[in-house]
């Protein structure tokens, strides 16, 4: 009967959605063309959070890029000040100490766990769930405490140091860290007990934002988007630095390539983050956490205030920097989205030539057209929080 | 498999009259092709059984401009390119003599190489040949110069007076 009736005449609507709106968490836009309430294209722009930071970055000593790489992804920040320093290490072919490596996978599994709290919780938030966001934001406080009581600073941390980390565990900061851990498990149930099988959360997002291996692979997506297709990969495992393999641990993996799959997947993540945690708590090698290098890191600062040779050696470093030989890598590392990657080429000074990041957002966002074609604005705004884009590293 | 072994079967493939330069650092290999080497060279990673190249992880350009070496080129194009499925990386450059050389694009091949080809032209300038919607995308479009040049001043600010346009093209942006 319906195709006897004359088509009802449309016209094709375009809606702007952002750069500040709040679903993009940030500054983003998306312009989509609408046919009835259906997505028929669309197009992001980026751009609106450039900083500047790879000029910057050609601009200072290499190690006062640390503070400005937390930057990038804002919401996991002391992993990528801890990446920075590994690909400088891996430019200048040194290893840190065992027990600076065990502090790193500890920081940087913590900026995980802090960074899956916001997205999933924000994400949820974008979908009428308010009670989790509390849940989680909660937790993520408690992780701030510590790094607080760590280093002195609680988002912005500047942890790390080209060699090492800067300062050890303060006494009875391990045992407080347990204690969050083992928090864990009651929010994690609070929150997938709210979700995993809410009719209304998964209605929302089962098959929302899809995307298959092959688009994905395409483009260059990595992290929870990309082993919420079903490929195993993960740089800790794929290519373990800091001895991620010696850790007892499992790259958890999805199949269904959707919003309820990324979202889920992250939950995951932050279990396995939880076990890296204590096991590189239970195994902390004893030792120095930095390397004790006159051309890489700063002496101890009684050698600074009593000795002569101390106080050249920390005058010569900070007035020279350090200065990595001629010559270029790339180093990948596992950020809170994915492959954040650090390629560097260094002509001989203490200023790099160039750094060049790969933003894990700025490839799993370039899909995203691709993801949200076909379906609604709702389902844009579900599928959008599962992404987790963040400008700051997008934009750089 | 290992890099060195990568390298020695590109230059093999593409012969070595081809292979502007290589080099190693930290265990890293690369080799240094003329854009119109490129997308064989691309296609060979690909396409090879044993490389199986599945995903272009990054591309970014570089400015050697006093860099002070002997290089007769001025700009470079990496291509980071993973193997996921054989668990290795490798490295294809391309060097870009002067500012009007293009390089072909290679967003057929790899689909996050629209974005990121866009970005090498917003800060570098390089064009890339074949390239569907070639504009900037970090910089806004009133932007004159190409700000990760040797030669433009880092502290210089641009600003945008007019309203954005619209983003929606005719073209297959998403193809």
């Amino acid at each position: 009967m319906g195709s006897d009736l004359p088509p009802i005449p449309t016209e094709r609507l375009v809606v702007n959605i952002g750069p500040s709106h709040p679903v993009t968490h940030g500054t983003l836009r998306i312009q989509v063309e609408l046919d009835g309430e259906t997505i028929t294209r669309s197009a992001c722009e980026i751009g609106y959070l450039h900083r500047g930071f790879e000029k910057q970055a050609e601009s200072v000593f290499y190690e006062h890029v640390i503070p400005y790489a937390e930057r990038l992804n804002y919401m996991g920040p002391c992993h990528n000040s801890n990446a920075w320093c590994h690909a400088v290490e891996q430019l200048m072919d040194i290893e840190v100490p065992a027990r600076g490596q065990a502090l790193r996978v500890i920081t940087s599994e913590m900026s995980r766990i802090i960074d899956h709290c916001v997205c999933i919780g924000t994400n949820l938030v974008d979908l009428g769930g308010l009670t989790n966001f509390w849940y989680l934001y909660n937790y993520r406080e408690k992780i701030y405490d510590l790094f607080e009581e760590l280093t002195g600073a609680r988002m912005m941390v500047n942890y790390p140091r080209i060699g090492g980390v800067s300062m050890d565990i303060p006494e009875g900061w391990d045992k407080k860290l347990r204690g969050v851990m083992a928090d864990m498990e009651g929010v994690l149930a609070d929150v997938m007990g709210l979700v995993e099988r809410n009719r209304i959360f998964v209605d929302r997002t089962t098959g929302v934002c899809a995307i298959d291996q092959k688009t994905a692979l395409s483009h260059g997506m990595t992290g929870p988007c990309l082993r919420a297709t079903g490929i195993a990969y993960d740089v800790r495992h794929a290519q373990p630095y800091w001895g991620y393999d010696t850790y007892d641990w499992e790259v958890p993996v999805r199949s269904n390539g959707d919003t309820y799959d990324r979202v889920l997947l992250r939950f995951d993540e932050m279990e396995q983050s939880r076990r890296l945690v204590l096991q590189a708590l239970d195994g902390l090698p004893e030792g120095p956490f930095i390397l004790d290098d006159p051309k890489i890191t700063l002496p101890p600062k009684d050698l600074v205030y009593n000795t002569m040779e101390g106080l050249i050696r920390h005058f010569k470093l900070v007035m020279h920097g350090v200065s990595p030989d001629r010559g270029e890598v790339y180093s990948a590392t596992e950020g809170g989205n994915g492959e954040l990657g650090f390629y560097i080429v260094s002509d001989g000074s203490p200023k790099a030539w160039r750094v060049r990041i790969r933003p894990p957002c700025f490839a799993n966002y370039s899909a995203f057209p691709k993801m949200v074609n076909g379906s609604m604005i709702a389902d844009l705004v579900a599928g959008l929080g599962s992404v987790n884009v963040i400008a700051g590293e997008l934009d750089r | 498999m290992e890099q060195s072994e990568i390298a020695a079967r590109l230059i093999a493939h593409l012969g070595e009259d081809k292979v502007l330069a290589s080099g190693e650092h930290s265990d890293q290999h690369w080799v240094t092709v003329a854009p119109g080497d490129l997308r064989s060279a691309l296609q060979f990673m690909t396409e090879d059984a044993d490389v199986s190249v599945d995903m272009l992880t990054d591309l970014g350009g570089v400015d050697y401009l006093d860099y002070g070496d002997d290089r007769p080129w001025r700009f470079e194009v990496a291509y980071q390119l993973s193997s996921l499925a054989k668990n290795h990386r490798f490295r294809v450059k391309v060097a870009v003599t002067d500012e009007e050389t293009e390089v072909p694009s290679v967003w057929d091949l790899f689909g996050v190489a629209n974005w990121m080809e866009r970005e090498v032209f917003d800060l570098y300038g390089i064009g890339f040949t074949d390239h569907p919607n070639l504009r900037r995308i970090l910089c806004h479009d009133d932007f004159v110069g190409y700000a990760l040049r040797k030669d433009y001043p880092i502290n210089k600010r641009q600003k945008l007076t007019r309203p954005i346009e619209s983003l929606l093209t005719d073209k297959p942006e998403w193809a």
